[in-house]
């Protein structure tokens, strides 16, 4: 019979199923913080401050000022609340299209199969980068122009992963013998597809942001996409260029690194998720 | 050989549990084998025969210090007398012991079997490898076939050749003729006799208790984690007398040829298969003891 | 085959789309805010096409690339096939070098984590491999210009040459010293997604079947890795580094950017921002066929090196 294994070191307290909810609460409340502070943050915090500029990291300024005096760190809050934003927009559009695309491809096979199929290895046959570009032009940059490029180059990978999910469950003796018992498609749909596949969405969802994240800030950082005096990632990023010679070198570190914590916290807030979802998928 | 019935193995107490965290991402421990204990002579066959599942692969891989990381054993093993050792494990398996086991899933698909049958000392076993397969009825040219070319029978050949090219002593068999019917079977275990009648000794691990009673010298019944009752292959015969425990008894009473005979419960007239079984007796779960 | 054609044609048309869709108008990035009069602009626009339908234009771009014709960069005031032609060589060394050292590094650095699973290297090597592959790259090229080349200043601040020179001049030295960063750079994120992936396949062989068994026949650790994992992983790892081209592009343009290294990268961005659409087009379909090599070659590969496809089938001997 199994017995409950307590190893000599942990508080019976605090074990494995509490730290990982402690961890997924703390991390999402960091994100959310980022987010909504982010969004309600006083423009003047990081706005010009002609008597402050071109500080280097001290107590006042945690990342130190650029040349027209702005606070980095307030303007990174600012830049990652932006990012997190439109990387949760895009997101959310790409993981529908993904949702919608795979399911109807597992569902109805066939020529809608082969379409769906044919679509993602096209966008897959373009380096994500350089689609994003065509996209942005086309779209004649600004924000829109970023949602949609990130959107439509985010889906392919969740769409191949709903699409094995639902096909699956599909074959799943269990659902063949709804079927065969005369439940209708809908019911069959709600009662077994649903519940199955919701968690692997759902996390396909939370670790899509990360990416989409990262390729925001990619794209503004080559100059597509928003007003350069927006303060997004990539902007901030790709100004600190101009004055890496000239010594100041906060103006990159610390923004990017802070947006490097905030993709690993996403990362890490779905990856425990996953564990806590699908428990037999992580091994350690 | 004035050694005829020297034991090669000898284990006992055996006990094998897992580490592992449950869906509520517990730590648990379970247990697979509570005590087991058996004796391997040579010359001998000793089947051990328990239902699919039971965890008597897991006999072969402790015997052979193959287990995984978050295993924990204990109990005592012998070979030839001495404490078999982590470190005398590491240095017999392989050599005097071998392992068979039950396909070609074991093999590494992307190898040609001549190859993996010669192992790590590779060309030196070259003609020993020949050998064997010439031993085995097969053809020069399987030797550079891979593992999904191979029909089931030639796989089972092949595995078979691994134990001859080293001569072990000890070999241990994990359900080796799995889906075949009893002709066939013991076409194929014929084999093993034959080892067994050089001097080797083999352990038969199969579920099939028919196959084991054409077969084997003495069996061992495992059931739940130990051994219920290990008893010469006669002692199956007649009435089942010879047998000690109640669910040897029940087993053999449900054999084929004794007409599937299944007792039950006089209280609540539970079906004998349902019953539970510990070292002494078997009883229905209603509470009623049955001996 | 075919389906490879239809998606390089279909890749074609999408870019010519979206290209043509946007509302930029090249006649003003081209001038600069320069005026010109309506006539001139309307000439313009005629030279270039401007004023046709797009599917029309597409029939004509295409027509003219069959017969090796890129057209002309609005940018560059140069056919589109010599700019590609001096960029593209400068790409595939940094892109070449980014991806033999992430392919080795994340090879070596993927055993290594899966032979020694779960010690302290493992747990760094995989810790660091997951922070590293979502890292953006930009920003890895920007630590490394402030590391390496302002504050040590071990190396250049960017370009593929040093200032002034002529690239003709130019010494191999200097552009292996120009090259370092910005392969460095790329290769970073490629080495982390290798490593993991690597790793897990290998975790995946050493917890096989066929593995246990070679442990019961006595084979030592270094021996199942050196006979039984390596060549289980070998097609997995082509795969993966045959996908990895497309990553690598998309990287090389950001890297490429950081630097200032006139490679295809860079002249990408810039074309876009001039809404140059014949540059534009060059490169996107450029960057489609390297991918396309890429699945190809992997395709190949496979078919070579798994029995399963060279041996056809089952055939009892």
């Amino acid at each position: 019979m199994p017995e409950v294994v307590h190893a000599g070191l942990s508080r019976p307290w605090l074990n494995r199923r509490r730290r990982i909810l402690l961890v997924i609460g703390l991390g999402s409340l960091l994100l959310a913080g980022i987010f909504i502070g982010g969004m309600l943050l006083d423009p003047e915090l990081y706005g010009p401050n002609y008597s402050a500029r071109r500080m280097a990291p001290c107590p006042d300024h945690l990342f130190g000022t650029d040349y027209l005096g702005r606070d980095m760190f307030w303007r990174s809050i600012a830049g990652l609340s932006l990012s997190i934003r439109i990387g949760l927009l895009s997101a959310a559009i790409s993981s529908l299209i993904a949702l919608i695309l795979g399911s109807m491809s597992a569902i109805f096979g066939g020529k809608v199969d082969s379409a769906v199929n044919y679509l993602v290895d096209l966008c897959m046959g373009v380096p994500h980068l350089i689609l994003l570009i065509l996209i942005s032009i086309a779209m004649g940059g600004g924000a829109r122009g970023v949602v949609t490029g990130v959107a439509v180059t985010h889906w392919p990978n969740l769409t191949r992963l709903i699409r094995a999910e639902v096909m699956q469950i599909r074959s799943a003796h269990y659902v063949q013998l709804s079927r065969k018992m005369g439940k209708s498609s809908l019911y069959i749909a709600v009662r077994h597809i649903v519940p199955h596949v919701f968690p692997q969405y759902a996390v396909g969802l939370i670790l899509l942001f990360p990416h989409a994240i990262l390729h925001e800030a990619g794209i503004t950082f080559l100059g597509y996409g928003l007003p350069l005096d927006t303060p997004a990632m990539g902007i901030i990023l790709s100004e600190s260029m101009k004055y890496l010679a000239a010594g100041m070198w906060w103006l990159s570190f610390f923004p990017g690194a802070a947006l490097v914590l905030t993709t690993q916290l996403f990362d890490l807030v779905g990856d425990y998720l996953k564990i806590l979802i699908d428990p037999h998928s992580a091994r350690e | 050989m004035n050694d005829e019935k020297e034991a090669l193995l000898d284990v006992r107490n055996l006990r094998v549990s897992f580490e592992s965290y449950d869906a509520r991402l517990e730590k648990v421990a379970f247990t697979a084998i509570s005590d087991l204990g058996v004796m391997v002579n040579r010359g001998e066959i000793l089947a051990v025969v328990g239902s699919s599942g039971s965890g008597k692969s897991l006999l072969a891989h402790a015997v052979m210090g193959i287990l995984p990381e978050n295993a924990r054993t204990g109990g005592e093993m012998y070979y030839r007398g001495k404490p078999l050792t982590v470190r005398e494990k590491a240095r017999l398996r392989g050599r005097e012991i071998a392992f068979i086991p039950q396909s070609v899933a074991f093999l590494d698909p992307l190898m040609r079997v001549g190859e993996q049958v010669r192992g790590v000392p590779g060309d030196s076993l070259r003609t020993k490898q020949r050998e064997a397969f010439a031993h085995f009825d097969l053809k020069n040219e399987t030797e550079k076939l891979y593992p999904f070319q191979l029909s089931g029978g030639m796989a089972r050949r092949v595995l078979l050749s691994t134990a001859y090219v080293v001569d072990a002593e000890l070999i241990i068999a994990d359900e080796p003729t799995p889906g075949l019917d009893l002709e066939l079977a013991l076409e194929a275990l014929k084999d093993f006799r034959a080892m067994a009648d050089r001097g080797k000794g083999v352990i038969l691990i199969t579920h099939d208790i028919d196959l084991a009673l054409h077969v084997a010298d003495t069996i061992s019944i495992f059931y739940d984690g130990r051994v219920v009752e290990t008893a010469d292959t006669d002692a199956f015969g007649g009435d089942g007398s010879g047998l000690r425990h109640p669910y040897s008894r029940a087993l053999f009473g449900a054999l084929p040829q004794n007409g599937f005979r299944l007792d039950r419960c006089p209280e609540c007239d539970g079906s004998s298969a349902t019953w539970i079984v510990d070292g002494k007796a078997m009883r229905c779960c209603c509470g009623d003891a049955r001996g | 085959m075919a389906r490879m054609l239809l998606l390089l044609l279909s890749a074609s048309m999408l870019s010519f789309f979206l290209i043509t869709a946007s509302p930029m108008n090249a006649v003003d990035a081209f001038l600069n805010e320069v005026n010109v009069s309506e006539e001139q602009r309307a000439r313009i626009e005629a030279e270039w096409d401007l004023n046709k339908p797009p599917v029309e234009r597409y029939v004509l771009w295409a027509g003219k690339v069959l017969q090796g014709d890129l057209g002309q960069s609005i940018t560059y005031s140069r056919p589109v096939s010599q700019v590609l032609n001096e960029r593209f060589k400068a790409s595939l060394l940094l892109m070449g070098t980014a991806w033999v050292l992430s392919g080795v590094l994340g090879l070596a650095l993927g055993i290594l984590g899966a032979v020694y699973k779960n010690s302290l290297l493992d747990r760094i090597i995989r810790t660091l491999s997951l922070v590293l592959a979502s890292t953006p790259t930009f920003w890895v090229g920007l630590v490394m210009l402030v590391l390496f080349a302002v504050e040590l200043r071990w190396f250049p601040l960017g370009l593929a040459i040093p200032i002034g020179r002529v690239a003709s001049e130019a010494t191999l030295t200097e552009r292996l010293h120009h090259l370092a960063l910005p392969a460095l750079t790329l290769s970073i994120a490629g080495v982390a997604n290798i490593a993991l992936h690597t790793r897990q396949k290998l975790v995946d062989v050493m917890e096989s079947e066929y593995v246990l068994f070679a442990r019961a026949r006595g084979e030592k650790l270094g021996q199942i890795v050196m006979r039984h994992g390596l060549r289980n992983i070998a097609l997995p790892a082509v795969t993966l580094q045959c996908a990895s081209v497309s990553e690598l592009f998309g990287g090389s343009v950001l890297a490429e950017r950081v630097f200032s290294y006139p490679g295809l990268g860079n002249t990408a961005v810039e074309a876009g921002l001039h809404a140059d659409a014949p540059l534009l087009m060059g490169i996107a379909m450029f960057s489609v066929l390297f991918v396309f090599a890429g699945n190809l070659a992997a395709n190949v590969i496979y078919g070579i090196v798994d029995p399963k496809i060279k041996e056809g089938g089952d055939n009892y001997a």
